[in-house]
């Protein structure tokens, strides 16, 4: 049987990631759809992730999908030393879809090449997390009516941003403006850049954060600086405000500009800007479902004909 | 002209890898499996060369063993510029270079003590990202691995 598994959506073609926003918009439409009825789905999740947890198995359930599985790897075997392979193993025999989220990067490869049932990457350390990527897609389209030809401009931290680097691959077909804001403990690390220079993908490095750098943004997405990537904490402190987002910056935004955020955030977008028409971090949030259910149909080989007519 | 006196006894059938450099022979042997050889190996340590770059090469010969290119190729990783001459009758029958696999497997070592496969018993696996600027990736975490810093892993 060939393996359906989504290890990463890097390498997915225009028209793969086209079909699959064509199908996370009709589950927009009506999340609802009994498509997964009598299946079981597994959601293991080696390191917490709530969030990510929460909206996979929402998407499941609302598939009409049985949900087992884990949230803490302390209530697992994993402490007494069972490999990953034989979590998978066992866990195979009961459910027909594995999702995994695993601090190791190649977890999720690693399964979807021992499992006979298909593996759902939901992040695998700093590697890839393709259901955040697919969101971002999703939103990005919903909110531009397109993904071709846009300036995205992409903040905070730049080094170590797995969402970042994803997107930044999954966009390659897509003619777009990259820019890159960020401080320079946490640039684009030089092999996305050379990445960008293969692939034709334009990109303009700024050392500032303002209205007017940001003036032509169609799509500002915010990442959060994260204290603990800095070994001088006098460093962080000096940054940390250097890459807030404050409403005075807004006043020279495209109308069509939307700010775009993996969540949770801590300190980068003012909460004045929330009742802005460029906030959409928290549909973004909501989109993980409609993205999630496609990609979880997509895994199990049903089709956007299929969920149509569910 | 007068024949040089040889530093490795000549063998009648078998193997000899030429020029490998000093500091990987360890690393030949490893990836051969030569230490489970029943059949006589001669090797030649720090001998002096002038077409090394370091100024000395080392040698081995494998009597009455002709290895698959599968398993030649694997030194690829380690010495890509090795000579291969396949003895028969102490005459060179053939001469071979190695030759970069697309997909290595079960040879290098991913230095990132964050991937899976530092971390699962399981085999390593390798694409050669690009053939020339000598970049491998691992198939598993993504990480870039430039040739010069490959190590092989430890053969059980």
């Amino acid at each position: 049987m060939e393996n359906r598994s989504l290890v990463t959506i890097a390498n997915h073609s225009r028209e793969k990631i086209e079909y699959l926003i064509k199908m996370a918009s009709a589950f927009e439409q009506n999340p609802n759809r009994r498509l997964l009825e009598g299946k079981v789905v597994a959601t293991l999740f080696f390191e917490p992730s709530t969030r990510t947890r929460l909206s996979f198995e929402t998407a499941a359930n609302r598939l009409g999908a049985r949900v087992i599985g884990f949230a803490d790897p302390k209530v697992t075997s994993g402490t007494k030393g069972e490999t990953l392979k034989d979590t998978i193993m066992m866990v195979s025999n009961y459910a027909d879809l594995i999702v995994m989220r695993h601090y190791l990067e190649g977890a999720a490869q690693y399964a979807s090449e021992v499992a006979p049932i298909p593996i759902v990457n939901a992040g695998d350390g700093a590697n890839q997390h393709p259901s955040q990527t697919m969101l971002d897609l999703y939103t990005i389209h919903q909110t531009q009516g397109r993904l071709d030809n846009l300036d995205i401009y992409l903040v905070g931290d730049l080094k170590y941003g797995r969402t970042v680097h994803s997107l930044l691959m999954a966009m390659r077909h897509f003619n777009p403006t990259f820019h890159f804001i960020a401080p320079e403990e946490l640039a684009m690390p030089a092999v996305y850049k050379k990445y960008c220079d293969e692939h034709g993908i334009r990109y303009i490095e700024h050392s500032d954060f303002n209205a007017e750098t940001i003036s032509g943004a169609d799509i500002l997405y915010m990442t959060r600086v994260q204290k603990e990537r800095f070994a001088d904490l006098d460093e962080y402190e000096l940054v940390k405000d250097r890459y807030l987002l404050k409403r005075n910056m807004l006043t020279k935004a495209r109308e069509n500009m939307k700010i775009l955020h993996p969540l949770p955030r801590v300190n980068e977008i003012e909460y004045s800007i929330d009742d802005t028409p460029h906030a959409y971090y928290f549909q973004q949030a909501r989109n993980g479902l409609y993205a999630r259910e496609a990609l979880i149909c997509d895994v199990l080989g049903i089709t956007l004909d299929d969920v149509l007519k569910a | 002209m007068k024949r040089k006196e040889l530093l490795v006894a000549a063998i009648e059938n078998g193997t000899v890898i030429d020029h490998i450099p000093s500091d990987k022979l360890f690393d030949v042997v490893s990836l051969l499996h030569l230490e489970r050889m029943k059949t006589a190996v001669t090797v030649g340590f720090n001998l002096k060369s002038k077409i090394t770059d370091q100024g000395h090469k080392s040698i081995i010969k494998i009597a009455d063993k002709f290895f698959t290119d599968e398993e030649l190729n694997q030194l690829s990783v380690v010495a890509p510029n090795v000579t291969l001459c396949l003895i028969r009758d102490y005459e060179v029958a053939e001469k071979r270079q190695v030759k970069m696999p697309d997909m290595l497997e079960g040879i290098v070592h991913c230095p990132n003590a964050k991937c899976i496969t530092n971390n699962e018993p399981m085999r390593t696996r390798f694409r050669v990202a690009n053939r020339e600027l000598g970049i491998l990736q691992c198939c598993y975490c993504n990480k870039d691995l430039p040739l010069s810093e490959v190590k092989i892993v430890e053969q059980q």
